[in-house]
């Protein structure tokens, strides 16, 4: 059972989907988005962990302390940035949205057609 | 020299409020770096340590930018298309252009030569993000109006679900081979037969990509977002993220997969072709169904991309090289064809091909250049278009698939049909008055585009006119070039030579690129190029003036047996960006299972 | 599309998805086994080579930083589409700015929030800076630290006080401030073409371990991020309080 860990992130992301197709609201939408992403933040977290390490950062402790992968952190720092960034610009959109039809409805909001 | 080629890509930032010339001049200096890089990797791979981190031990510890033929390729067109786009744009905003536009169209010039000549698998993904999310803004930057509001929210979903497939794939792939570059991975996977995590991390880093590239079912966005965008962006767009998207699968696949999945490469061909064929089916089909241009145009990309899907997919030197070549052509001709809706737009204030019927009697060399366009679209020899497919279908047709010919021309007939209908109705004023044309108001295409507030002008500036012509010249001189279905198969060989890679990035060690034998192009090749080209005057022929050919009672009997069919057609691109997600879950899966098929 | 055959299609998609995610996560090393080569390689001699004991900075900014440039044009691209796509139309007029949105239920702010919003300002605008600062030796980073340095305004609107916010209002510093981070980044890459082998080479002597400046490039990055960061998450926020608050269609 060693691997249920990693069930996480098939939930997260199965759930966040399940989300984003039958949102009525556009804000709620873009939450749900956001829950598709944790699901890889969890992923790539969890591939590079080990049992029994310590972060990577050696002022206290010496070099060759086992420590987990710093590279997946650093992957995550910029998956997080992107996450981020196209949330405010979604957002955006949604709020002009608003602001021009009076609706969050994906159900109203139906310009393009065919 | 490739460094000299990211300070071009990059260096645009350091002016705050880029003046239009200075943006054109930037874009010209990095289209003329990439075609030094271009001749430069003719005889081998150029690769790059980005910090100086050279591998230690043939482990790959920094980034690398490993570029060959296709990927310069890739970047140099780009970069071509940027400077049609910034030549043409000064002239077409006129006072609305804010310095802002100039800003993310260089970003976005950044992202994707970026993309194009990177060797890392995360940092493919972060420029595609990058390009993504400059795409996101520009699509949406017409505030005014719900239609561009709403694209760019479907386009923004639908993509970051792309994305964060593509990096479920990437992390997938890092727990298994602990590494992010492109030639390590394939070292790490060569060998060993395929399991599920290889499977189901290429289902999910080609399904990312494929979303981008806008294959059916994916390609939902792609119309909705294609349709809004201003002008001199949608040229950018059109078939930027098609061929980029492609570009990225077939150099995962050869950089990465191909040691673990190559036992399986039938069966991961029949489902690319299949899913190729299909999305060229659909969206040649929706092309002609539509009478917004700009959506029109947007639905023949998705026509062309399955075309680019299934040459990739043949897995063949020849084809790959056949596949940039018609990409090349394709590109410009379309890019061509959007810049002339501008100066439509520009001209009379309107992209409904109703709206338009014979307004546009006046315009003659926007008419002659516009027919031209669709005319290469169609296929027809001597342009690169014809020249790339002939190529591919030729490779098909000796490893069996007959039907690929009749594919090819079949769809390139009806796009360009479609297209050469526009140009009839436009500037001839040919063909009926038919408003509710196709069910078109059952489906509720509302018009969508007003984006010139300004009253249309009088005249057209020649700075219009000139990126246009370029750009089909382009299509045409590449098409005629001496020696390019060799050099373009050779390009092909070196990108499919996975050891060739490995051993350039890992061990710094040039190999000679493997030869292949050019396949001359075959007499049949010709005619159905040929037979495509005269089917789609005939086609679009039938559409304008079938009251006169054809009898009533036989048109009537078929509008009664098709127009349901088409109408539920049609309501597939129903504008719900929750049904968009449902079909991208569902494609994905069933990616995913063909390949665990195919696999097996 | 009908709700039940968008719900049809959709569950069939997500349990095919599923599936192959159970499958493919399978085939992982079981968790808490994980470890790369290339990890090992980091863990064991960036230190040595980098003088910075924070290895992920060390990632971030120096191995695998050119990813990190990328990230740094997608915020600024970013923080430049949401001003483009909330810039005010010829249709619409400032509303004399008061501190709800319009047509909500007017709440006052608690004295218990006032406080302790208030409260906090200072020490975030310190832990800010100080986590930017000590970016390489400690965890942290530009990145880290310039979120904690934005939220100074953001507390600064949960008290209650937006019209002070927006009395201060230094749009054209933080838009001068961001590009600097973005710029700056750009130009310390390039330097590093020009001085040393390759763009992003580290450049600059390495230091005393464990001191602030150690890490050659490392802290100047991390300072140009910080930068970067905490005025492109102010700008976004003024624009959406800007757009909620004060600007209404005529």
């Amino acid at each position: 059972m060693s691997h249920v860990a990693y069930w996480l992130t098939v939930w997260l992301f199965a759930v966040g989907l399940y989300g984003v197709v039958t949102s009525r609201n556009y804000v709620h939408m873009i939450m749900c988005l956001s829950v598709v992403q944790s699901s890889t933040y969890v992923l790539i977290l969890e591939v590079g962990y080990r049992h029994g390490s310590t972060a990577p950062i050696f002022l206290d402790v010496p070099v060759g302390t086992p420590a987990v992968d710093p590279v997946v952190q650093s992957l995550v720092l910029t998956d997080v940035v992107v996450g981020v960034v196209v949330g405010a610009l979604l957002l955006s959109l949604a709020l002009q949205a608003h602001k021009r039809t009076g609706t969050l409805d994906p159900h109203d909001l139906r310009t393009l057609v065919g | 020299m490739l460094v000299a080629a990211v300070i071009a890509a990059l260096s645009w930032l350091l002016p705050r409020r880029v003046v239009d010339a200075l943006a054109f001049v930037t874009a010209a200096a990095v289209a003329v770096m990439c075609a030094v890089l271009m001749s430069a990797t003719s005889t081998g791979r150029v690769v790059e340590w980005l910090g100086g981190w050279r591998p230690h031990q043939g482990l790959a510890i920094g980034i690398s930018f490993t570029v060959d033929q296709i990927g310069a390729g890739a970047a140099l067109l780009v970069s071509i298309r940027m400077c049609a786009v910034l030549a043409f744009s000064p002239a077409y905003f006129q006072e609305e252009f804010e310095h802002r536009h100039s800003i993310l169209l260089l970003v976005f010039l950044a992202a994707m030569t970026g993309f194009a000549l990177t060797g890392d698998l995360f940092d493919m993904f972060v420029f595609f993000e990058l390009m993504s999310v400059t795409a996101y803004a520009l699509t949406g930057s017409r505030i005014r109006e719900p239609g561009p509001l709403q694209g760019a929210i479907n386009f923004g979903l639908i993509n970051s679900l792309g994305s964060f497939a593509l990096l479920v794939g990437i992390a997938l792939v890092y727990g298994r081979t602990g590494a992010l570059n492109l030639a390590q991975i394939g070292h790490a996977f060569a060998g060993h037969a395929a399991d599920g995590l290889v499977v189901v991390a290429f289902t999910l880093i080609v399904a990312g990509f494929l979303v981008k590239a806008g294959v059916v079912p994916f390609h939902f966005w792609l119309a909705d977002a294609y349709a809004v965008v201003p002008i001199p962006v949608g040229v950018l767009f059109a078939a930027v993220f098609g061929e980029l998207g492609l570009y990225a699968v077939a150099r995962v696949y050869w950089a990465s997969f191909d040691g673990a999945l190559g036992a399986a490469q039938p069966g991961l061909r029949s489902v690319l072709l299949g899913f190729g064929a299909l999305t060229a089916v659909v969206g040649c089909l929706m092309c002609f169904l539509q009478q917004h241009v700009k959506r029109l145009l947007a639905f023949s990309t998705v026509s062309h991309i399955g075309l680019f899907l299934v040459g990739i997919a043949l897995f063949t030197p020849n084809a790959l090289g056949g596949t940039a070549v018609y990409v090349a052509g394709h590109a410009m001709a379309k890019g061509a064809l959007f810049l002339l809706v501008g100066v439509i737009v520009y001209r009379l204030g309107s992209v409904d091909e109703e709206e338009l019927r014979g307004r546009g009697r006046g315009l003659r060399v926007t008419a002659v250049l516009f027919a031209v366009g669709g005319v290469v679209l169609a296929e027809l020899p001597p342009f690169a278009t014809f020249a790339g497919k002939a190529m591919i279908e030729d490779d098909g047709v000796r490893m069996g698939f007959w039907w690929m010919p009749l594919l090819f021309a079949a769809t390139s007939a009806v796009v360009g049909a479609s297209i050469l209908r526009v140009a009839g109705r436009v500037f001839l004023g040919w063909g009926p008055r038919e408003p509710d044309r196709f069910g078109a108001d059952v489906a509720g295409e509302v018009e969508v585009d007003d984006e010139v507030e300004h009253p249309p002008h009088r005249r057209t500036p020649v700075l219009l006119l000139i990126p246009v012509a370029a750009l089909l010249a382009g299509s045409l001189a590449l098409g005629l070039a001496p020696g390019l279905s060799a050099k373009a198969a050779g390009a092909g060989a070196a990108f499919e030579d996975r050891q060739g890679y490995q051993a350039a990035v890992l061990q710094g060690r040039d190999t000679p690129p493997p030869t292949v034998r050019p396949e001359p192009t075959s007499a049949s090749a010709v005619a159905y190029g040929l037979a495509s080209g005269v089917t789609a005057v005939g086609l679009a022929a039938l559409a304008l003036f079938r009251r006169r050919v054809v009898p009533a009672g036989l048109r009537r009997r078929a509008a009664s047996m098709f127009e349901p069919a088409v109408i539920r057609f049609r309501a597939l691109q129903s504008g719900h960006v929750g049904d968009y997600a449902a079909w991208f879950a569902f494609g994905a899966a069933a990616l995913g299972g063909l390949f665990a098929l195919a696999v097996k | 599309m009908t709700t039940r055959a968008r719900f049809v299609l959709m569950a069939a998609g997500i349990a095919g998805l599923a599936a192959l995610l159970v499958w493919g996560t399978g085939g992982l090393q079981p968790f808490g086994h994980g470890q790369s080569k290339y990890a090992a390689y980091l863990n064991a001699n960036a230190v040595h080579q980098r003088h910075a004991t924070n290895v992920v900075s060390a990632v971030t900014f120096d191995y695998r930083g050119f990813d990190t440039l990328g990230e740094e044009f997608i915020l600024f691209a970013a923080v430049m589409g949401v001003t483009l796509l909330l810039r005010s139309q010829l249709d619409e007029r400032d509303d004399a700015p008061r501190d709800r949105a319009e047509g909500r239920r007017a709440v006052d702010t608690s004295d218990a929030v006032r406080v302790a919003a208030l409260g906090l300002i200072g020490p975030s605008v310190l832990l800010g800076l100080y986590v930017v600062a000590h970016g390489t030796i400690t965890p942290g980073g530009g990145f880290q630290g310039g979120v904690v340095l934005a939220a100074a305004p953001l507390l600064l609107y949960l008290s209650g006080r937006y019209l002070l916010l927006k009395s201060v209002h230094p749009m054209h510093a933080l838009d001068l401030t961001e590009g600097t981070g973005a710029g700056g980044f750009t130009v310390v890459a390039l330097t590093g073409a020009a001085v040393g082998s390759a763009v992003m080479a580290n450049f600059i002597g390495k230091g005393q371990m464990g001191s602030v400046f150690s890490g050659g490039t490392l802290p100047v990055f991390n300072v140009l991020v910080g930068l970067e960061v905490a005025a492109g998450l102010t700008l976004v926020l003024y624009e959406f309080l800007e757009q909620t608050l004060v600007v209404r269609r005529s």
